[in-house]
């Protein structure tokens, strides 16, 4: 029935695009013909109408990004988006003559192919409201008023539409930096870029599903069999890294909260040393700690307690659980803080007719604090576990995802996560195709867990459900 | 009735007693790591092996590898320096681009504004990686790698920061509409709201922000050994001195990555120290809203 639901919201959201697609065509045909030539010019030569009249600042707007747009697409854009379909045709090589023919780019083709086609979207966009500016000067004039001057337009950025001063620069950052690059990997995975196919001379190409295929074969020669093992570790240790943390954290906030220990301050300080210290030092230093040669294993030795070194870092199980551990030492102080607060925000009577009702620590514990943290924490412990499914620096600083095997393909090792996995690709094999799928697994792993957890959490569905 | 309350007084010391010990045992686990790493930091690499030896006190105390950061063959200061100035302009630009996003997102009603955050959103859930062979790319066009690979680490630093918007927004949410509406009818507008009476408002959560921008550049291993690559002038701390473990350990740089580890845990850590109090305000508010 829900599903039925779903779907017919769905098609209700299809049609109604339609709807909104007819209606603005139809609106842009009535601007066209009702309006005056001055609205007719704006059509082909954008921010004409405004500039004749009497609105400088938004006709020259208008007039400029339409003289850019054209311009990038002449000069620039249009000669690469025609290769688009192919990524290149020709690759480097040798004229007749013995001098060096460049060839295509493949990156450039389909990286600049990319941005003209978002080019071109952002440009039907402001048309559109170009379009729309139009019909409202004319209506304005026609109702005999004045239309905003170039200084209340101004202004206007400083009040009225003070979002877009705000916005503009962090929305550029982002649309260059983040949205741009993983467009452009998400197309590199449908792609044969990688060692063998090397821009700039070499071309690369669309392989359609190809990488991915190769992702879930577990042939010998397949991703399959290491994929599935990086994935399950990756989702273990999330899920250890962050509920170990938690609880341990908690544990150790309660314990420091305790009416009666001295020095409160003094023992959350030398916990918070961990997250003050940046981890490069820290980390290295507590991974060659555990070396073989590292002094922990040495002092075991002169003690007598062992023989030969315990293989910290060489064995994979304890590799792994090295690792959890250790992450308790960075993690444990962070819940702690985040804890310590919360802690005290809880009713004190509430404990105080517990005890008249002569429930011990534990009871206590059960029955109001745990659930009164974990409700006013969800939102905390969603973020940490998509973190730590992400938590680059641990894993690299202490292991670099080491122990490496032979029955891994693609440069894992046994505690590699996706991500180091991602990044050792890109780096070390320089296998950009495979490095892409991952890149995209990762955000699947992450948005479904995110979804299904937003789903199941009290507090982040209803806001006001704990009293 | 007094052996009762005899009873519960010991029982109580001994809980406390208990409780004591395992605060010791948890802050020698905490300390023990920063403790050899001073301890180490002070062996001589001349007298003794500057590797991995297997004892923790310096047979001498010697300054050897401090002396070392501070001499003509080593950049230290150089890669001290770039990490400083990265992580200096990445704060400011990165403390305005958050605060601007999170005034508009949480004052202002705007189309699309819930598909800029939902947008956002789905974005921050694809791994920051994936973004480092097109980011090198584009720097490269305009010559921010290898030699101007600081300023290319601070674009890269700040461009996207943007979408950290959430905990600063969520600050911004509680201060209440209402001294807004109030400043309006005084006929200031919003850039006048919001830097004369938002922005003095919202201390705790600028200098949460700003500190978290500070530390962050101290870390970065990826970017910068990408966009570094091969170009010693250009290297940060982590980058420089990931090499002297990794691939110099057994020369003996051991002992000088604990001196220069020192030097830059030092002023990181006092810094952090000061501030906590504002750190503990924006992780906790951030951990509640989520």
């Amino acid at each position: 029935m829900s599903k039925d639901k779903q779907s017919s919201g769905a098609a209700g959201k299809i049609s109604g695009f339609f709807k909104w697609l007819g209606s603005d065509l139809a609106d842009i045909g009535t601007t066209f013909t009702q309006g005056d030539w001055k609205t007719k010019v704006s059509f082909v030569i954008m921010g004409f109408g405004p500039l004749m009249r009497g609105q400088f600042l938004r006709g020259a707007a208008f007039l400029l990004l339409e003289i850019a747009f054209l311009y990038y697409m002449i000069a620039f854009g249009a000669g690469y988006l025609v290769d688009f379909g192919t990524l290149g045709t020709q690759s480097r090589g040798f004229n007749p003559d013995g001098t060096v023919s460049y060839g295509d780019n493949s990156f450039l083709i389909l990286l600049y192919s990319l941005l003209s086609i978002i080019l071109i979207l952002i440009f039907l966009y402001v048309w559109r409201l170009n379009v729309r500016q139009n019909k409202i000067g004319e209506a304005i004039l026609k109702q005999g008023k004045t239309l905003p001057s170039v200084k209340q337009d101004f202004m206007s950025l400083l009040d009225k539409n003070f979002d877009k001063t705000l916005l503009a620069l962090p929305m550029l950052g982002v649309f260059l930096f983040i949205m741009l690059p993983i467009i452009f990997m998400i197309c590199v995975a449908f792609t044969n870029y990688d060692a063998n196919h090397q821009a700039p001379s070499q071309l690369f190409t669309w392989v359609g599903f190809e990488n991915f295929k190769n992702l879930f074969s577990f042939g010998s020669t397949g991703f399959g069999a290491t994929f599935l093992n990086v994935l399950v570790w990756t989702l273990v240790w999330a899920f250890f890294a962050t509920f170990l943390n938690y609880f341990l954290g908690m544990a150790v906030a309660i314990l420091i909260n305790k009416k009666g220990i001295k020095y409160k301050k003094l023992w959350r300080t030398i916990l918070v040393m961990t997250i003050a210290v940046p981890q490069f030092v820290s980390l290295l230093y507590v991974c060659k700690l555990f070396a073989a040669d590292g002094l922990v294993n040495s002092y075991l030795i002169r003690w007598g307690l062992i023989r030969t070194a315990i293989p910290f870092w060489e064995n994979a199980v304890l590799a792994k659980i090295m690792v959890i551990v250790i992450n308790l030492w960075v993690g444990i102080p962070y819940v702690m803080l985040i804890c310590t607060g919360l802690l005290m925000n809880i009713p004190e009577d509430l404990y105080e007719s517990a005890k008249i009702d002569g429930a011990n620590p534990i009871q206590m514990f059960v029955k109001i604090t745990l659930p009164y943290m974990l409700f006013v924490t969800g939102p905390f412990l969603l973020t940490q576990f998509t973190g730590n499914l992400n938590n680059f620096n641990v894993i690299y600083l202490l292991t670099q995802g080491k122990p490496q095997s032979m029955n891994l393909t693609g440069g894992a090792g046994y505690t590699d996560l996706l991500v180091t996995w991602l990044y050792k690709m890109t780096l070390n094999q320089t296998d950009y195709k495979m490095a892409a799928v991952i890149g995209i697994m990762v955000f699947l792993v992450t948005a479904v867990v995110s979804l299904v957890v937003y789903n199941i959490l009290p507090s982040v569905r209803d806001e006001e459900g704990f009293q | 009735m007094a052996k009762e309350q005899k009873v519960h007084m010991q029982h109580k010391k001994l809980s406390n007693g208990i409780a004591y010990a395992v605060l010791i045992l948890i802050s020698i686990f905490w300390l023990l790591p920063f403790v050899c790493l001073v301890l180490q930091s002070f062996r001589s690499y001349i007298l003794e092996p500057g590797g991995m030896v297997n004892y923790l006190l310096p047979k001498t105390f010697s300054l050897d590898s401090y002396k070392f950061l501070f001499s003509e063959d080593c950049k230290f200061f150089r890669w001290y320096g770039n990490t400083l100035i990265i992580a200096t302009f990445v704060t400011i630009f990165q403390t305005i681009f958050i605060l601007s996003v999170s005034y508009a997102l949480s004052r202002m009603r705007f189309k699309g504004r819930e598909l800029l955050m939902r947008l956002w959103l789905i974005l921050g859930m694809f791994p920051g990686f994936l973004t480092m062979i097109c980011l090198y790319f584009l720097l490269k066009q305009f010559g921010l790698t290898q030699e101007g690979a600081v300023p290319g680490l601070i674009l890269i630093g700040f461009a996207s920061s943007g979408m950290g918007y959430y905990v600063c927004k969520g600050y911004f949410d509680t201060i209440p509409k209402s001294l807004d509406e109030a400043a309006r009818i005084d006929g200031a507008n919003r850039a006048q709201i919001f830097t004369i009476m938002l922005i003095p408002l919202s201390k705790p959560i600028i200098i949460y922000t700003a500190l978290v921008a500070f530390m962050a550049p101290w870390c970065d291993y990826v970017f910068a050994s990408y966009v570094a690559f091969g170009y010693t002038d250009s290297y940060n701390v982590a980058v420089a001195m990931q090499r002297w473990v990794w691939t110099n350990d057994y020369q003996g740089y051991f002992t000088r990555f604990c001196a220069g580890g020192l030097l830059v845990a030092i002023p990181i850590t006092i810094l952090f120290m000061c501030l906590q109090k504002y750190y503990v305000e924006g992780v906790t508010g951030g951990a509640v809203k989520g």
